[in-house]
């Protein structure tokens, strides 16, 4: 078992005539992901790589079964993408584009209301279950299959904890990157609680970094509801207010949001705060015995 | 991307939000001009800079006579204006806003954010117009009023003369008032938006309604769908290197340390400074390069990093993923040749190709530190950093 997807998730690619979307659904099937196809509007019919192209989406649903996507589409086109997606009623979509508009991702939030599917990101590395299926930028050798669960809003510092995971024998269940946008589709506490009712994880990291209460409302849920170990690591205490640090998500305004504020409320809440980068993984072994 | 005050205001004026009449002037004999055409007195006189606290720092002043106009506008343009949020470099005054003063019978609060707690826009308002809105918060929320606005439905005038109630408004006011938010709503849309800030709102004597300052911010994501926004950008109110990096899609942000940092993503990039500072560190800058980076962008990096004088010594970390260590090590062996470094550098790579990498690195014949993993590199350049001093 696993969260969100494992070994039958069959994937799309939206944007696969893209250099990217290819470059990506190549790496995804070599890790042995179930990439059935992909949508380029314009394309349909053709196919790629031996990836045949839909038109539309739900096209694409119809004759291959598809029960997730992945969106590599430009930003100013993206959250269209996203609604096509949701439209066609697919279960699972992360959006890996980086540069969405806040205001067209306000829309998309709007449009999912009383719909069925996940959104996981935008701008995220995507999500693998090791060794049984890879969507998204991540590098999947880095990963082992395992019981720790991971969740951050950053890509390559989630490659980081993965690897101090790898490194010290822990495999994981599943990585989800949620993204470092302020509006997305999943957040947090959203992971925790998918992680607390899978039973192949027994024990969470979770990445944050500076801005929003995502991490805050993920740590209130540790306190009440979650009987698995959790450790964590906050990236930006050096970041000074107002500045925003790359992502969009990532800005300190009006004394909120701050990385030692959310450390104290994450300690409180008894999660296992690593002091550096550096210690992620013995974060976790000193509150989890595998 | 920010803008100066007057260019908010000629936004403001396009959506048909009442602001104060007004004209941007570079000399005080243009000043002395614009004064008598648009008014007859008094006037106030705004120095234009991208920072806020401009009154009492001198840089807001009424002017009786068109005379008046014209001496403040010379003391004003070319001084060095210092407020809490220029540090104590300030910034040079270029330009100045003749406008006409008003009779101010009492100031509000309002403004518009992206709430990413409910993922909606949200319109605030308060009282207390004038003051720091974070204080007023602290202090006595009870008297800040907010409303989240459906994005189908829009800021509604129902929504619009709750807050005006709240507000203590009555009489032609409520009406004036729903007509002002919904003016601030639809440019906060129409201009892509992520905070519009009017502080103060004026009732004047003559009970109406004035905008008298307005600050925009505006998401960096959406600007290329706005050409005559991006126009308004002015270049010397920003940091030169974090121009010079935005031109080669690199995130750079300048800091006070000495420790320059290169690192690949935005979370890493922050842990990088965060783990600097752990052991006893300080870093000079923020920089991510991104997932796509080329030894090309890598070389500007180095580059840009140097071109800060604090800079005592570089720590590169790099995991690759998507950008393979190879890549890395030729921007790093290009740049390290071509800008004849003479710091101690660190580098620390992990992921694709990275044997390779390190290879490469080891065989340049530059005097490169390879470091194990991010709290070696981390500890070893706050080492070289300290026994180079």
């Amino acid at each position: 078992m696993s969260i969100l997807v494992n070994k039958n998730t069959k994937v799309i690619t939206q944007g696969i005539t893209g250099s990217t979307g290819l470059f990506h659904a190549q790496g995804a099937r070599d890790y042995g992901t179930q990439m059935v196809g992909g949508v380029t509007p314009g394309k349909g019919g053709t196919t790629i790589d031996g990836f045949p192209v839909y038109d539309t989406v739900v096209e694409a649903i119809r004759q291959t079964g598809a029960t997730a996507s992945v969106i590599y589409v430009p930003p100013p086109f993206a959250a269209d993408s996203i609604m096509e997606a949701i439209d066609a009623g697919i279960e699972l979509v992360c959006c890996i584009t980086e540069g969405i508009p806040v205001l067209d991702m306000v829309k998309v939030k709007q449009y999912m209301q009383g719909k069925k599917t996940r959104l996981v990101g935008p701008n995220c590395p995507g999500v693998i279950t090791p060794g049984e299926c890879k969507i998204g930028i991540m590098p999947g050798y880095i990963h082992k299959p395992g019981k720790v669960g991971v969740v951050s809003r950053s890509g390559t510092l989630t490659y980081e904890a993965v690897w101090q995971l790898t490194n010290v024998g822990l495999g994981q269940s599943t990585c989800v990157g949620i993204g470092g946008d302020p509006v997305n589709g999943t957040n947090h506490l959203d992971v925790l609680r998918m992680f607390e009712e899978d039973p192949d994880t027994e024990a969470v990291i979770m990445i944050g970094e500076i801005g929003g209460t995502s991490e805050e409302e993920g740590a209130y849920f540790v306190k009440e509801y979650m009987t698995k170990p959790v450790a964590a690591y906050i990236a930006g205490v050096t970041a000074p207010p107002g500045k925003r640090m790359g992502h969009a998500g990532a800005i300190i305004s009006g004394g909120k949001g701050t990385a030692a504020e959310k450390v104290a409320i994450l300690n409180e809440c008894g999660i296992s705060v690593a002091a550096s980068p550096a210690e992620m993984a013995q974060a976790l072994l000193k509150i989890y015995k595998p | 991307m920010n803008i100066h005050e007057y260019q908010a205001k000629a936004i403001l004026r396009e959506f048909g939000v009442p602001v104060p009449d007004g004209h941007v002037c570079y000399n005080s004999a243009g000043a002395r001009e614009w004064a008598k055409r648009i008014g007859e007195g008094p006037w106030v006189v705004k120095a234009q800079i991208h920072a806020g606290g401009r009154g009492k720092g001198g840089g807001v002043k009424l002017a009786r006579t068109a005379d008046e106009v014209r001496m403040i506008s010379r003391e004003m343009l070319g001084m060095t204006l210092r407020t809490h949020q220029t540090g104590p470099e300030g910034k040079l005054v270029t330009r100045v806003l003749v406008e006409n003063g008003c009779n101010i019978a009492n100031e509000l609060y309002v403004s518009l954010v992206v709430d990413r707690g409910t993922s909606k826009v949200t319109v605030m308002a308060s009282t207390e117009g004038g003051m720091d809105i974070e204080e007023v918060a602290a202090s006595t929320p009870e008297k800040i009023f907010t409303e989240t606005i459906d994005p189908l439905a829009g800021l509604t005038a129902f929504q619009c003369r709750k807050i005006a109630f709240s507000l203590g408004l009555s009489g032609k006011l409520v009406g004036k008032a729903v007509s002002v938010l919904q003016g601030l709503y639809k440019t906060f849309i129409s201009c892509d938006c992520s905070m519009l800030e009017i502080n103060p709102l004026v009732i004047t004597a003559e009970n109406n309604l004035l905008c008298l300052d307005a600050k925009f911010g505006f998401d960096d994501n959406a600007v290329f769908r706005h050409p005559k926004l991006s126009d308004m950008r002015d270049y010397d109110e920003e940091d030169p290197n974090e121009v010079e990096a935005s031109q080669h899609e690199l995130s750079y942000i300048s800091l006070t340390g000495n420790i320059g940092c290169l690192v690949n993503g935005a979370g890493l990039a922050m842990a990088t400074m965060d783990i600097v500072k752990h052991y006893g560190g300080d870093p000079a800058n923020f920089l991510d390069v991104g997932g796509g980076a080329t030894a090309e962008r890598v070389t500007e990096a180095f580059k840009i990093i140097l071109s800060d004088k604090n800079v005592k010594g570089i720590l590169v970390n790099i995991f690759g993923g998507i950008m393979k260590c190879d890549i890395i090590a030729t921007g790093v062996i290009t740049a390290a040749k071509m800008v004849s470094l003479k710091v101690p550098l660190v580098v620390r790579l992990e992921g694709t190709n990275v044997d390779l990498g390190k290879k490469m690195l080891a065989e340049s014949g530059l005097n490169i530190v390879a470091a194990d993993g991010m709290a070696d590199a981390a500890q070893k350049i706050v080492q070289a950093v300290k026994g180079a001093n």
